[in-house]
C-alpha cells in the first residue's frame, strides 16, 4: 500500500522541490512506497483529512489538534527551535505604530492560514477590535497579501512571521510590521495515521536522522528546519492543543 | 502558606489588606498603583494540578509576576490574587471549571513587589482519557476600554460584598 503523505500548505509551500525529495527520503528508509499529497490550501487539505485519505503529514497546530482529538493521529516530531509567529504589517505611512493604534473598521489582507488568521486577529485585540470589525480579503500566498497591502486594497496584512522575513528586500521596504506574536509554543507537528502506530518509530528514526549526515542536514536546510526535529510526546501535542482552545 | 507580601517588598508607598482564600487561609499584601504593561505580542502560560497548584509557567508569566520560577512551582495560582478582585469573580471560574468548560474574563493580578497588571485570561480543563489532569491557563493582552469597564464593575461587586459581610 502507498503511504499518502502530506504538507501543511503554509510551510515552505512555494518550495515543494524539497519535499518531493523528502518523500524519496521517506520511501528509502520506510521500505515502503510513498505519495507525496501537494495539497496547495487549506480547502483541499481539508477534504483529503476528513476522507482519512492521509497517512503521514506535516501539519500546522490547527490541523494537529483536529487529526489527534478527532482523527486519533498520533505526534512524532516537531521541529527544533522554530515555532509558527505571525504578524500585522500596514504600509510605512500607516499611523499605527503599536497594537493599540488600530482603529476599526479594518480591511485586512490574509492566506486561508486559520492559525496565523487566529494569532493576527488576537494581536489587534488590544485595539478593542472584533471579529466584525474586520472584513478578510483572502489572498492565495504572502506575496499577495503584500501586493494587495501595498496597492492600499488593504488597511493591514496577517502574515506567518518567517513568511514575511522571507519577503523580497523591495517588497519587504514598502511595508512595515507593527506587532508581532512572540508565543514560541505553536508548532508544525509530524504526525501520523493511528492505522500505522507501528511505523511511529520508524518514522521518528528517519527524521531524528537528518541531522546526522551531510545530505540530510542539506535537505533540512531546504526545507526550512536547519535545527532538525525533536520528538513530540502525546503530552505535548495534547498541551499545545489545550492552548490552542484558549486562544479560539 | 503565601508568604505576605510587606512594605519592604514594595516600591514606595502602599495599602495594606488582608486576602481571604476560599481554603479560610488569608494572606496580608500591601498593594501599589504601579501598573506593569501587557509585553505586547506574548502570551503569560501556566499549568496547574487539579487543586489549583503550578505546575508550569513560561518565562512572561515569571518576568510579569516578579516571582521566580521556583517560587511559583508548587505555589497556589491564588498567589496572583489581587484585592481589588471580587471573590464572586474566581467563584465563577471555579464553577465552570470544574464542569469542564472553558471560561474567560478579565482579571488584575497581583505582582510580588505589590504592583499590578491587567490580563485577558482563559482557561482550559486538561481532560485525559475522560479525566481532569489539571488546568491550562493562558493570559494575552487586555483592550483598554474593556479594562475600565471591569475596574469599575470589580470595584461595585467589592462594595456589595463588603456590605453583604
Amino acid at each position: 500500500m502507498t503511504l499518502q503523505f502530506a504538507v501543511s500548505p503554509d510551510h515552505n509551500a512555494a518550495q515543494l522541490a524539497p519535499w518531493f525529495i523528502f518523500n524519496t527520503l521517506l520511501q528509502q528508509s520506510l521500505g515502503r512506497p510513498c505519495h507525496l499529497a501537494a495539497e496547495t490550501n487549506f480547502d483541499s487539505l481539508r477534504k483529503v483529512l476528513d476522507a482519512s485519505a492521509i497517512d503521514i503529514i506535516y501539519a500546522n497546530a490547527f490541523d494537529t489538534a483536529f487529526l489527534v482529538r478527532e482523527k486519533g493521529f498520533l505526534p512524532v516530531a516537531r521541529g527544533t527551535g522554530r515555532s509558527d509567529e505571525a504578524l500585522v504589517a500596514v504600509r510605512p505611512s500607516h499611523p499605527a505604530r503599536t497594537a493599540h493604534d488600530f482603529v476599526a473598521p479594518l480591511k485586512i489582507a490574509a492566506t486561508d492560514a486559520p492559525d496565523v488568521e487566529m494569532i493576527g486577529r488576537i494581536l489587534l485585540e488590544p485595539s478593542g477590535i472584533g471579529p466584525s470589525d474586520i472584513e478578510i480579503i483572502r489572498c492565495p500566498n504572502y506575496v499577495l497579501v503584500a501586493k494587495t497591502l501595498i496597492s492600499a486594497n488593504a488597511d493591514a496584512g496577517f502574515f506567518l512571521a518567517e513568511s514575511f522575513d522571507n519577503l523580497s528586500h523591495l517588497v519587504r521596504r514598502e511595508l512595515r510590521d507593527v506587532v508581532r506574536s512572540k508565543i514560541y509554543v505553536i508548532r508544525h507537528a509530524w504526525l501520523i495515521a493511528p492505522w500505522l502506530a507501528e511505523l511511529r518509530t520508524a518514522l521518528l528514526s528517519v527524521l531524528m536522522g537528518m541531522t546526522k549526515d551531510e545530505p540530510g542536514r542539506a535537505l533540512l536546510a531546504e526545507l526550512g528546519q536547519p535545527g532538525g526535529w525533536e520528538e513530540m510526546t502525546s503530552e505535548d501535542a495534547e498541551f499545545m492543543i489545550d492552548l490552542m482552545s484558549t486562544l479560539v | 502558606m503565601l508568604r505576605d507580601i510587606t512594605p519592604d517588598d514594595i516600591a514606595g508607598p502602599g495599602i495594606p489588606h488582608t486576602l481571604r482564600y476560599f481554603d479560610g487561609t488569608t494572606r496580608n499584601v500591601v498593594v501599589t498603583s504601579i501598573e506593569t504593561p501587557f509585553p505586547s505580542g506574548e502570551l503569560i502560560v501556566s499549568q496547574t494540578d487539579p487543586k489549583g497548584i503550578i505546575t508550569m509557567c513560561n518565562e512572561a508569566f515569571v518576568r510579569m509576576s516578579g516571582y521566580s520560577r521556583e517560587e511559583l512551582l508548587g505555589a497556589p495560582h491564588h498567589i496572583l490574587r489581587h484585592p481589588d478582585m471580587p471573590a464572586a469573580a474566581f467563584e465563577d471560574l471555579w464553577k465552570t471549571i470544574l464542569s469542564g468548560k472553558k471560561w474567560h474574563g478579565y482579571v488584575k493580578n497581583l505582582r510580588k513587589d505589590g504592583g499590578f497588571y491587567w490580563v485577558y485570561a482563559t482557561i482550559v480543563p486538561n481532560i485525559r482519557n475522560k479525566m481532569i489532569t489539571g488546568y491550562t491557563s493562558v493570559r494575552r493582552e487586555p483592550d483598554r476600554r474593556k479594562v475600565e469597564e471591569y475596574a469599575r464593575l470589580y470595584a461595585a461587586m467589592l462594595l456589595d460584598q463588603r456590605s453583604f459581610l
